[in-house]
């Protein structure tokens, strides 16, 4: 059952991606490339409608004492703020910058995209068994 | 700026289907659809409970395809530099996972909770991105 919701929840997600365009780097480049005289906001739609159902999620997670297929809520990390978030952040923002892959549009778009995308998800993934293997202390007990 | 009603639109529906995926996630498996934390699970096979995260990356990755086969229409336009495609995706790898989290977790999942981490590392993210694919990336001629 757990995995049933699981890969609906990454069919609905890739489905997103698909239909707002996101799965294409020349779409994302076009809204952070602010300087080309022909800014594309259409990232931002995106990520407001993606933001209105999680309110409304964090509200009810609030009225539910467990997850209805699950034993327990997330913990949260308190809000520190560190170097590794800081510093994790902005490496993040070069390699997104560069290409205009981020972690699920590489995903959504791996079967699509030719082997560009398998050189970038390959890397990418590289990149976490690097962190994995050694671990710089980010100083949160949770991923959020 | 481009004025492409159509395109904003199909943005909102599918950023609406995004954020149904992560209120799924949450309010169903009690768990952050942050992609880089999924796959992030990959790098430790003896996780309990894998098999979640892989489903979640299964569905991401094959109904894509499977609604393009469907004769859904896209046209995914991506640099074919392998040493920029290597750089960026060891850079997003390490980042994400340094930083607990991308576009998804910290964007969609955080800041919707008005997590003060999640908004700092967006905006973070969200300017070096701008300022690398504003300045940079047209001097590498990408």
């Amino acid at each position: 059952m757990k995995g049933n919701i699981s890969f609906l929840a990454g069919s609905l997600f890739g489905l997103g991606l698909l239909m707002s365009d996101m799965i294409n780097p020349a779409r994302v480049l076009a809204f952070l490339d602010v300087g080309s005289g022909a800014w594309d906001p259409t990232l931002a739609f995106v990520m407001g409608g993606a933001m209105v159902p999680m309110f409304v999620a964090w509200a009810l997670r609030r009225a539910l004492s467990k997850p209805l297929f699950s034993d327990g809520f997330p913990g949260v990390p308190h809000g520190v703020l560190t170097p590794g978030l800081i510093g994790g952040a902005a490496l993040f923002g070069v390699g997104w910058g560069l290409v205009g892959l981020c972690p699920g549009p590489a995903f959504a778009g791996l079967l699509l995209g030719g082997w560009s995308v398998w050189l970038f998800v390959a890397a990418m993934l590289g990149g976490m068994l690097i962190h994995r293997l050694a671990p710089i202390e980010s100083g949160a007990k949770r991923s959020v | 700026m481009i004025f492409d009603y159509p395109a904003w639109t199909a943005g909102l529906v599918g950023g609406g289907l995004i954020g149904l995926a992560a209120a799924l996630y949450l309010l169903g498996l009690g768990r952050i659809a942050g992609i880089s934390g999924i796959a992030g699970a990959l790098m430790d096979v003896r996780r309990p409970e894998i098999s979640i995260e892989l489903s979640f990356l299964a569905g991401l990755t094959l109904v894509p395809m499977i609604a393009v086969s469907a004769g859904f229409q896209t046209d995914i336009l991506i640099t074919e530099n392998p040493v920029l495609l290597i750089s960026a995706g060891l850079l997003v790898g390490i980042g994400t996972r340094l930083g607990n989290g991308c576009t998804s977790g910290h964007g969609v999942c955080g800041m919707t909770r008005f997590s003060k981490r999640s908004v700092v590392s967006v905006g973070v993210f969200m300017a070096v991105a701008a300022v690398v694919a504003s300045l940079i990336r047209p001097m590498l001629g990408a």
